[in-house]
């Protein structure tokens, strides 16, 4: 019917005729985007900026004339030949703004101010860059020590397998959260090691993963081939059966990188996150813990965040595993 | 089927046997010193840093924290033998005092919360495959997608502020595990006030599973009904009530009964938050104000015992299937 297509091509193309998934890759992105745009979409430095006759871009780099200055008072000042380019959201994470504490949406701040006045949208788009960069660090250390482990016992077999088969039961034994919680206690709560151990206890479920499709494979009419063909090491054969083994653990990565933004998102919301300098969603929603009473709004925005990015990775990894179900094919 | 649970009882040995070592490797990851922690506190007063050094040595050896690592964990494991946990860095309460303390009440919760998620997904999961691509299979698949993503802490403020002691309405109690004078209350009357304390925990913890064990009841279902055995019975003029309760659900629901194993231990992990927010005193929140004060021996024995009770579930459910299909046996085929 078509011709010759390569795999990827083939589930792109079959997860594409998804609406809902193609949607949720279209929030991805955007998330994405946001997450890297973020010094230029919420900054209270102005993005370019032209003062005596000089051009800058304060927002990118200050030079140290320019340090400490309150753009704004300038920006008020009206000096002559003073032209000035403010980001959207003209507030950085954590710029205090006292006098304008715990407000309601309104026109300057478009999603409100927090208990100390910072702006809870500038807050989100700085957020997004931890939750994201937490769940992709997080999500590789996983897919890369799973696939190592499950190639390993899948494909030499025997003892080994048993070996690894037995380490991989007893690490799905212990509670994860709580396994995190108690790492996290002793190494410290920074934003590393937060990538790190969520990445080191959810790799039991990618090797299994990994272990079951090599062994699958292994007795495959192409691996012999390949072997007959005198395939000059392993590591040919690794060419070989990888590749046919990894659509299972792409859709496990992407269900892995909503579980650990949630991970990330609870542990900051408990006190064990990243510090509070750095503005995350899950911080966000602790703090609010703390203005209920009074402006129990505050909850909406970083909960709204974290659910539709957890929303849209179930969604795309929902799709791909469809479109990778050879039932499905439409 | 004894040799069966024998053998399987073996083969936890060593699984029993790894969880121990890897519990007491993370815990020597620890760059604090308890004994330094402890020290510091009492010592505050004192003033010499001679004084303190002593302390911190003395508090060493009273904790045998001098000795090199299988030393400890040689000593750790003949204690757990016994069931001797040690006491407790914080208060010097035996561990095993607060842990039984707070196990029951962790229990309960996840218990009631295992029961309602199955009592809901079985029919839902049951009526979505046979209805399939129905309305009703449809509008709960999204609904259950919606309700999986939702992130539980977010949920529980929700509920606070709406149904618990915000500006709204105030229907829950939003502290706590039962009312402070619940002693004085009638057998009944403690029952129902606890139950009443917990209706917003157990919301918090059963919704997000909901979604994963009524898809997998619709594809067990939706299998069965292919059968051949259920077209017969359709065929032979069997009440569509029969058909389905008696032949098809039996069926569909053996797969379900395993996943009970991995249920559990996901609910344990999940408690830590809810317990938190609700202030209830059960072991995920035992476990967190020991992580938080570097309690060694409270942290060892939550997360030695979180991963036996893993184990244990699983074995259950192994056993539940075993003893639910029939079909199932482990004598040798002659």
């Amino acid at each position: 019917m078509n011709s010759s297509q390569s795999y990827s091509a083939l589930i792109w193309r079959q997860f594409k005729k998804g609406r809902l998934a193609v949607a949720g890759l279209i929030v991805i992105v955007i998330l994405f985007v946001v997450a890297i745009l973020a010094p230029l979409l919420a900054n209270d430095r102005p993005l370019m900026m032209r003062s005596g006759g000089r051009w800058s871009f304060p927002a990118i780099h200050l030079s140290n004339d320019l340090r400490g200055v309150d753009f704004k008072v300038m920006a008020g000042e009206k000096k002559e030949g003073l032209f000035m380019i403010f980001a959207p959201v003209p507030f950085g994470p954590n710029t205090y703004d006292l006098p304008h504490v715990l407000e309601k949406p309104n026109r300057v701040h478009f999603l409100g101010t927090d208990g100390e006045g910072r702006d809870i949208l500038a807050q989100l788009i700085w957020g997004s860059r931890i939750s994201l960069s937490v769940g992709f660090v997080a999500v590789g250390i996983t897919v890369i020590i799973g696939i190592l482990f499950g190639v390993l016992a899948g494909f030499y077999g025997g003892s080994i397998d048993l070996l690894i088969s037995r380490f991989i039961e007893v690490m799905m034994c212990f509670p994860t959260f709580f396994l995190i919680l108690a790492i996290l206690a002793f190494v410290g709560p920074s934003i590393y090691n937060i990538m790190v151990v969520i990445g080191l206890t959810s790799w039991p479920g990618v090797a299994r993963l990994v272990r079951g499709e090599c062994l699958k494979f292994r007795s495959r009419e192409f691996v012999t081939a390949a072997r007959l063909a005198g395939a000059r090491n392993r590591r040919i054969i690794l060419r070989h059966l990888l590749p046919n083994a990894l659509s299972p653990v792409l859709v496990s990565a992407t269900f892995g990188v909503a579980s650990a933004i949630l991970v990330e998102a609870s542990l900051s919301f408990l006190g064990f996150g990243v510090p509070p300098s750095s503005a995350s969603w899950g911080s966000l929603l602790s703090g609010a813990q703390d203005f209920m009473d009074v402006a129990w709004w505050l909850t909406l925005a970083p909960g709204f965040a974290i659910f539709l990015t957890i929303t849209a990775y179930n969604v795309v990894g929902e799709g791909l595993r469809d479109a990778i179900d050879p039932n499905l094919r439409t | 089927m004894i040799l069966y649970l024998i053998k399987r009882l073996l083969l936890m040995i060593p699984t029993l046997f790894g969880i121990t070592v890897i519990t007491f490797l993370i815990i020597n990851l620890a760059p604090g010193d308890p004994a330094a922690l402890k020290a510091q506190s009492a010592t505050d007063a004192l003033k010499g840093e001679a004084a303190m050094a002593e302390v911190v040595d003395q508090t060493r050896k009273l904790y045998g924290l001098d000795q090199p690592v299988y030393v400890r964990y040689a000593r750790w494991l003949k204690q757990i033998a016994k069931l001797d946990f040690g006491n407790s860095y914080r208060d010097h309460r035996p561990v095993i005092r607060k842990i039984a303390a707070a196990l029951p009440i962790t229990l309960t919760l996840n218990i009631l919360t295992v029961l309602i998620v199955y009592i809901i997904s079985i029919p839902v999961g049951a009526y979505a495959a046979l209805k399939a691509r129905g309305w009703f299979d449809r509008l709960s698949a999204i609904l259950l997608f919606i309700l999986y993503s939702l992130p539980s802490f977010w949920v529980a403020m929700m509920l606070i502020v709406w149904l618990g002691g915000g500006d709204y309405l105030n229907l829950f109690p939003i502290v706590g595990f039962m009312s402070d004078n619940a002693s004085r209350l009638s057998w009944i009357g403690w029952i129902g006030n606890v139950g009443w304390h917990l209706v917003l925990p157990v919301t918090c913890l059963t919704y997000a599973s909901f979604a994963f064990l009524s898809r997998f009841q619709r594809a067990s279902m939706l299998e069965v009904i292919r059968q051949d055995y259920v077209r017969t019975a359709r065929a032979k003029g069997l009440s569509e009530w029969r058909v389905v309760w008696h032949h098809a659900l039996r069926n569909a629901l053996i797969p379900i009964l395993t996943l009970m194993g991995t249920l559990l231990p996901g609910l344990l992990a999940g408690s830590v938050i809810i317990e938190q927010i609700f202030a209830i005193p059960g072991m995920g929140r035992l476990g967190f104000e020991s992580v938080l004060a570097r309690d060694y021996p409270v942290i060892m024995a939550l997360t030695f015992i979180g991963a036996l009770l893993t184990l244990i579930s699983v074995l259950l459910s192994d056993l539940l299937y075993v003893l639910v299909d029939p079909r199932i046996t482990f004598r040798r085929q002659t």
